[in-house]
């Protein structure tokens, strides 16, 4: 048996000990470069006081979660008790990014919507359906176009920012939190993160 | 969730033509109107197909087989919106791609840029070629020299020949050269 | 019931594909013609199951019983009922099922076309497309009962994606899937011939016809697809370099390099363990293929819905198939050498050099296609391989492939003087540069890529008449229909096929540069010119369709004040799934095709149209057809009836390519 003739064979098995391995990724997770970077800065409304803004440097100096969400997110539902049992426990203040709550929502026809009617309808919109199932937030912002949403890399909701004191991202949950995720992975680092403050 | 996420997702749904261009370019419809004549969607078609070429370069993440020129998904719409506006504002196309990179990394670039971990890539088809081309001369240089062999081999089966007309035995253990098959 | 009997019938079909497996390769080994002679019996017979089990699956579409969860899953009562017999190939288990299907059919016909066949060999070739049927079939059983049943049986079911509501998906995939699965019989050859080493000219020439037929429907099969996506995408694309259709592309490549190969494996002994190598390359690509789709590795369009077992149950098939049959060219191979000898200048020469060329694509094609896994899989970012990059890659790999396309048939086998071939094809060659920058200028698109189309185009139509020509001069005293009726089909087969890439060229060149669009918003009675057509929308109806809602645009189409036709887009939202499709009106021509697709609603009540003129653009398929017709006329040729004879006269070998 020549080695030469064996290439095919080997670098057939490298390619199967790809794909195989190629089985336990997921494709469509997509990391963000954003990773220990600082955090893009934004200024938008508040959901509780619309008239006052809310900036990225208001939270300096503090650990904290920036969950992006909508009422129209139904994924946003599955992940809600989690949130609301973190914020309960206090660990960690959350702050949510509502994410274009009525032009994304694929029910509804925003098109021609003035700005000032499609940001009435999201704050009750919003505000109704933190009513309904529990607000974790320390405070909720308005991202009506998704602007701020792409400067942090948004691509579905929901996704959850660690963010540490210096205002850096430092871990990025894509999907919803789930309880295993956060025992696992975002309580240890945000402990960690806490204590290196 | 998956659901949620991608449910925009289909190569052959609707033409991804979005509001956004409107509300940007469109010129008043009525001054058109009066003569029976349709609108261009967009008043400057020269950026829209420069918006056009760049959008069919990057990937959507939503929907992630599909550039954000195809798809119907929500941000590819705000992705061609912004690129777009960014355009139009005269910014250079590397500024539009610097700008994406920034927010979703080299993911959204159908055409992966040239550094370390690409070089393979990029350089694996030159490799490739340099190889298969490498083999085919080794491969042809060795034929010419087993063909000079067998023309040698064919000397001395002629020799032999030569000898058993002169009378010898033949010797046993010859036998022909690799056969030549039939053409 | 119908649903049980077929699982069953699928059940003694794989167990039939087992005894098919082993009992004839046993016999062969141990030289015993008894066992040899279950090889046909069995095929048949798994054959027979096979069918019935698709039959039945059809029955349940047919019939809409939402009890099998399949049907559930991928049809509806309203669904037209040509779209509930396609549904039973529009998801994971059926298809799958067609491909059992397609494997089993070309079993079968081995089994009739194989008179001239030693048992022997043919008892291998049965026995190793039984190994992978019964692979396939067992992939089915344990991992995808396409008769598995719901309980309670759901009232109404989900309906087929409406993606798949459509001509297309009437051919393409059937199509697709004799070409995939017909290199399974190119393989079993390969592997027959390994085994037995028997690796003569004549191996050659029994597998040369199968894979022939295998790359015509895989040539088909993938027009047809790019065909579909063309007037359905709504913009005009036709092909994305997709992983799923690049998956297609390289085994299409390799089997390209493969039918070539085997032709001078046949008429000059030479390549011989090269040409085993390709057969076993082209079927792996298209397994690979089969796993790229159904695992979920990769997100791709064409992707099914994916589960890890079924990627774990194809790559230990893939590993079974693949990894045994390297093994065996491993320990074989080494004893194939010499063959005929050829010069450096020889059309075995192009021939070898354009079969590097195809590999290094098709590799190229590979890297491409997987680079983003490796890094994934390396930890090492996440980057898209995109059409920017195959096109990069493809267009100067492919460039020299063309060119030496030509050269090849006017060399003589063996050796041939270099200078009198370049004597000859010079005019040529200068000729077809100048037509391409003349065309180039002319279009006012004198791009690098637009010159380059257009100058390969013409040497290939250049070139491919003055072999024509040459060709027909050979008896110059003959009649015209003597002198045609001497040329045999295969060599008709070799140039038609070389032609058909020229007028392929041209396609992809001109709508890939001169394509022009607009979108317009427009209401009832409004008017657009637009690349010299006059456009007129009439209205836009409402119009129920059999399991959606349509809004159909009426569009007048005229030139210089003469109609053209009307074009009827349409805007189609499928009930069961709430989704929305667009159904583009093309009016096709030879020269341009308009091609007109409806977009959405505005608020104020006119329509965005999208218009398109797209010049040459069926040109690109007349090429693939042109090459399929090529592949068709090829195995048309006489001397593949006159097999049975196997003496053959020097004379006929000769002249066909």
């Amino acid at each position: 048996m020549k080695a030469k003739f064996l290439v095919p064979l080997f670098l057939f098995l490298v390619l199967v000990g790809f794909l195989g391995f190629g089985l336990t990724l997921d494709p469509r997770e997509v990391p963000s470069p954003l990773i220990d970077k600082p955090a893009p800065a934004f200024r938008l409304a508040r959901l509780d006081t619309p008239e006052q803004t809310f900036a990225l440097d208001e939270m300096k100096g503090k650990v904290w979660l920036l969950n992006v969400w909508a009422s129209w997110c139904v994924a946003c539902r599955q992940e809600h008790p989690v949130l609301v049992d973190l914020a309960r426990s206090g660990v960690v203040p959350i702050v949510g990014l509502n994410y274009k709550e009525v032009r994304g929502d694929g029910e509804i026809d925003a098109r021609g919507l003035a700005l000032e009617v499609e940001t009435a309808q999201a704050i009750e919109r919003a505000r109704g359906w933190l009513n309904t199932h529990g607000n974790p937030y320390n405070l909720s912002v308005l991202d009506i176009d998704g602007r701020v949403g792409i400067d942090f890399g948004v691509y579905g909701v929901p996704e959850t920012f660690l963010i540490d004191r210096d205002g850096r991202i430092r871990y990025k949950q894509i999907g919803p939190v789930t309880p295993e995720n956060l025992k696992k992975v975002l309580l240890p680092m945000i402990e960690e993160l806490k204590r290196a403050g | 969730m998956r659901v949620d996420r991608f449910r925009y997702c289909g190569r052959f749904m609707l033409v991804a033509l979005t509001v956004g261009a409107l509300a940007l370019s469109a010129p008043p419809a009525s001054a058109a109107d009066e003569a029976g004549v349709a609108t261009p969607v967009v008043a400057d078609q020269a950026l829209e197909d420069q918006v056009q070429e760049l959008s069919h370069k990057l990937r959507c993440l939503v929907c992630q087989n599909q550039s954000i020129a195809e798809s119907h998904a929500p941000l590819a719409v705000d992705l061609r919106n912004q690129v777009r506006e960014q355009l139009a504002a005269g910014k250079s196309e590397d500024d539009v791609l610097t700008y994406l990179v920034d927010r979703y990394g080299d993911f959204v670039l159908y055409e992966p840029p040239f550094k370390a971990i690409t070089l393979l890539l990029w350089g694996g088809p030159a490799v490739l070629l340099l190889g298969g081309a490498g083999w085919l001369a080794l491969r042809l240089r060795r034929r010419q020299i087993e063909a000079a062999a067998q023309r040698h081999l064919t000397d001395a089966e002629r020799a032999r020949a030569r000898s058993m007309l002169a009378g010898e035995s033949p010797a046993t253990a010859d036998r022909p050269s690799a056969e030549e098959p039939r053409s | 019931m119908i649903p049980e009997l077929g699982h069953f019938s699928l059940v003694l079909a794989f167990v039939l594909a087992l005894v098919q497996a082993v009992v004839p390769m046993v016999g062969a080994a141990r030289n015993n013609p008894s066992m040899m002679a279950v090889a046909r019996p069995a095929a048949r017979g798994q054959f027979v199951f096979v069918v019935f089990a698709f039959g039945c699956l059809t029955w349940a579409f047919m019939n809409s019983d939402f009890s099998v969860a399949l049907a559930a899953r991928n049809s509806h009562s309203d669904t037209p009922m040509i779209y509930r017999i396609t549904g039973v190939w529009g998801n994971h288990e059926g298809s799958l099922l067609l491909w059992a299907m397609a494997l089993s059919l070309w079993t079968v016909a081995v089994t009739v076309f194989s008179r001239h066949i030693p048992d022997a060999f043919l008892a291998r070739v049965i026995g190793v497309l039984g190994c992978v049927s019964t692979g396939f079939l067992a992939f089915l059983l344990a991992t995808s009962n396409p008769f598995s049943r719901l309980l309670p049986g759901a009232a109404e079911g989900r309906d087929l994606n409406p993606l798949l509501q459509d001509p297309g998906m009437i051919i393409h995939p059937p199509l697709l899937y004799m070409g995939y699965v017909g290199f399974a019989v190119a393989f079993a050859f390969a592997i027959a011939a390994l085994l037995s080493g028997r690796m003569d000219a004549a191996w050659a020439r029994w597998s040369r016809p199968w894979t022939t037929v295998a790359w015509v429907f895989l040539t088909v099969g993938i027009a047809v697809g790019s065909a579909w996506a063309y007037y359905e995408l709504g913009w005009g694309g036709w092909w994305f370099w997709d992983p799923v259709e690049n998956a297609s592309f390289m085994p299409w490549l390799l089997g390209t390099a493969l039918i070539h190969s085997l032709a001078v494996t046949e008429k000059r002994g030479a390549f011989r363990s090269w040409t085993v190598l390709l057969a076993i390359g082209a079927f792996s690509l298209s397994l690979l293929g089969t796993f790229l789709v159904r695992s979920g590795v990769i997100t791709s369009v064409h992707a099914f819905a994916t589960d890890p077992a079924r990627g774990l149950f194809i790559i230990g098939l893939l590993v079974l198939v693949i990894g045994a049959s390297l093994l065996l060219f491993a320990w074989r191979a080494p004893t194939l050498s010499g063959g005929g000898s050829f010069g450096l200048v020889s059309r075995e020469t192009t021939l070898l050099g354009n079969n590097v060329l195809l590999a290094v694509v098709s590799a190229s094609v590979l890297l491409g296609t997987l680079y983003p896994l490796f890094l994934d899989a390396l930890n090492l970012g996440k980057i898209s391989v995109g059409p920017p990059y195959f096109q990069a890659v493809f267009v100067p790999l492919m460039t020299p492939v063309v060119v030496l396309m030509m050269f090849g048939p006017y060399l003589r086998w063996k050796s041939d003087a270099a200078g009198a071939v370049a004597r000859r094809l010079a005019p040529a060659g200068i000729a077809s540069l100048l037509i391409g920058i003349g065309i180039a200028v002319a279009i006012g698109h004198f791009t690098w890529r637009t010159t380059l189309g257009l100058t390969l185009a013409a040497w290939v139509v250049l070139a491919s008449l003055q072999l024509l020509g040459s060709r027909l001069r050979e008896r110059a005293g003959a009649s015209m229909s003597s002198r045609l009726s001497t040329i045999p089909a295969a060599w008709w087969g070799m140039w038609t096929a070389h032609f058909g890439v020229g007028i392929f060229i041209i396609g992809v060149t001109l709508v890939g540069s001169i394509d022009a669009n607009l979108d317009v918003r427009m209401k009832a009675g409004e008017q657009i010119d637009f690349a010299g057509y006059h456009f007129v929308l009439r209205g836009v109806d409402s119009v129920p369709g059999p399991n959606y809602d349509a809004s159909r645009a009426t569009i007048e189409l005229s030139r210089e004040g003469r109609a053209v036709g009307v074009l009827q887009p349409e805007k189609r939202v499928y009930r069961a799934m709430g989704m929305p499709m667009t159904e583009a009106a093309l009016d096709i021509g030879p020269f341009r095709d308009v091609y007109v697709s409806l977009g959405e609603q505005l608020p104020e009540g006119d329509w965005i149209v999208s218009l398109h003129r797209k010049p040459f653009i069926s040109w690109i398929w007349a090429g693939c057809l042109l090459m399929a017709l090529g592949g068709v006329l090829a195995v048309a040729d006489r001397r593949y009836r006159r097999l049975a004879e196997r003496q053959m006269p020097a004379s006929a070998m000769q002249q066909a390519v």
